[in-house]
């Protein structure tokens, strides 16, 4: 196997479509360094000068693969990159996550973790801005508990009041399902599944690049089939990115 | 492919609305997609390549990475077994990634159980140990490995902690893993991992409730996509 990948390793990515004419760039900078890998920790092994062509390959988070006239490849940081000049004579330019892309980026998905009514719970959600002060949300989380474990699925709405700041408080609404499965050696009970619906508030945090963090208090009720509905109180903290 | 039906498709488009005037002039192309004068003195060298703009868009991302491996599990208590899993991790930055693991193994049983010869704890459904998690990883220490004098390979240590559940003996248990791990990239876009996690969660099977420790070590191979 080793000895396929490696025989792989000589040919062309597979993206590059057959029919597209390459995407050439100038060098326009004194010198384009070549890393042999995506990160500031792999060494520089080649140099492109002024005035020579390089093919981008392909894009691997901030870095770029490129390849020069000779077949040589390598790793470009984006900031280097965007130094070259296109066949038009422009610079190359691509997107960067900062803090405008933190309030203006329309996708985010995160993973968080805490306390549901004394449980433990673990979230995944993703999220869909429509402007830069609404959005909805969609959550799955699955709670843990000594006396209980069970799945919750919601969506809420999420409304930013001052989305430009690095520190972005929000409210939220929403429903779901949940469904809960009692240990059946402490309780006598059967399975059930309610539904359920919840406000709450929290912050958005930007940190770095594409990551933020996020803090939040749900407060749940429960519709049971029962005389009386259950609250639930929830805390949580996590991380997320946006793209 | 689709570049191919899209351009399949725009050359049906610009022949079949170049017959009539009213488009074109809508357009304002008909007069570009007329035949240039024989004379026409604009271009004097042929450029060597066809050349393209660059659009972000087009360029083609590699930040995920899909992986399977297979290593040892010991399970506390019951003995140490074969694990097998699944990976899907995404690259966020040169450094962060997030990941997401399914794993799968079967518990032996524990010195109790053989020395007394009595009846098994636990049934061999409950003995299926599966988890999943949700973990957070940062790259270390990246750079270049030799092997020989001529071949050099691209690695990476990396960090990771997350959480997740485990299914075992009849209970889904909140789970907390971490770990390390060593990334020998093959090419640019195959990889070696070698993985070693620890994945810790309270019990109460064998009488008291305790934190058990499931040490993990993997081998795994990745692809970039």
């Amino acid at each position: 196997m080793l000895l396929a990948a490696l025989a792989t390793g000589g040919m062309p990515p597979l993206a590059v479509a057959d029919d597209e004419p390459p995407a050439l760039v100038t060098v326009a900078d004194p010198f384009l360094e070549l890393h042999t890998g995506p990160g500031q920790g792999y060494p520089v092994f080649y140099i492109v000068e002024r005035g020579d062509d390089v093919e981008i390959l392909k894009r691997r988070t901030d870095w770029f693969l490129v390849r020069m006239a000779d077949g040589r490849e390598g790793w470009v940081p984006r900031e280097q990159l965007e130094r070259t000049l296109q066949p038009s004579g422009e610079r190359v330019e691509f997107s960067d996550a900062d803090l405008a892309d933190f309030t203006d980026s329309r996708w985010e998905a995160g993973l968080l973790a805490g306390d549901f009514g004394g449980a433990n719970i673990i979230s995944v959600y993703g999220g869909y801005s429509l402007n830069r002060h609404i959005g909805v949300e969609l959550w799955g989380s699955q709670i843990l508990g000594n006396f209980s474990n069970g799945w919750m699925g919601s969506v809420n709405v999420i409304q930013e009041t001052w989305p430009d700041w690095r520190i972005s408080p929000f409210f939220t609404l929403g429903a779901g399902v949940i469904h809960t499965e009692p240990k059946s050696t402490i309780v006598q009970s059967e399975d059930r599944t309610d539904q359920v619906a919840h406000a709450g508030a929290g912050f958005r945090i930007y940190a770095t690049r594409r990551f933020l963090l996020r803090a939040e208090y749900k407060s749940y009720v429960i519709f049971t089939s029962r005389d009386d509905n259950e609250e639930v109180e929830e805390w949580k903290v996590g991380f997320a990115f946006f793209f | 492919m689709e570049s191919r039906i899209r351009v399949l498709f725009l050359t049906w488009l610009a022949l079949s609305l170049s017959g009539c005037a009213a488009t074109r002039d809508l357009f304002g192309w008909g007069r570009e997609s007329a035949p240039p004068p024989a004379d026409d003195p604009g271009q004097v060298i042929e450029p060597e390549v066809e050349r393209r703009e660059i659009r972000e868009g087009d360029i083609d991302t590699e930040d995920f990475e899909v992986s399977a491996f297979a290593g040892v599990l010991s399970v506390e208590d019951f003995e140490a077994n074969v694990v097998y899993g699944a990976k899907l991790a995404y690259h966020v930055t040169e450094g962060f990634f997030v990941e997401g693991t399914l794993g799968t193994s079967d518990a032996g049983r524990t010195s109790f159980e053989r020395l007394s010869g009595g009846a098994p704890l636990l049934s061999d459904s409950d003995r299926r140990f599966t988890y999943y998690n949700l973990n957070l990883g940062y790259n270390v220490l990246p750079g270049e490995a030799f092997v020989g004098e001529n071949r050099a390979f691209n690695n990476s240590l990396y960090l990771t902690a997350g959480l997740g559940a485990t299914r075992f003996a009849g209970d889904d248990r909140f789970t907390v893993n971490f770990g390390a791990g060593y990334r020998f990239l093959l090419t640019d876009w195959l990889a070696l991992h070698i993985d070693f996690r620890d994945h810790l969660f309270d019990i109460d099977l064998l009488g008291e409730e305790k934190t058990v420790h499931n040490l993990e070590g993997t081998l795994g191979l990745s692809v970039f996509f």
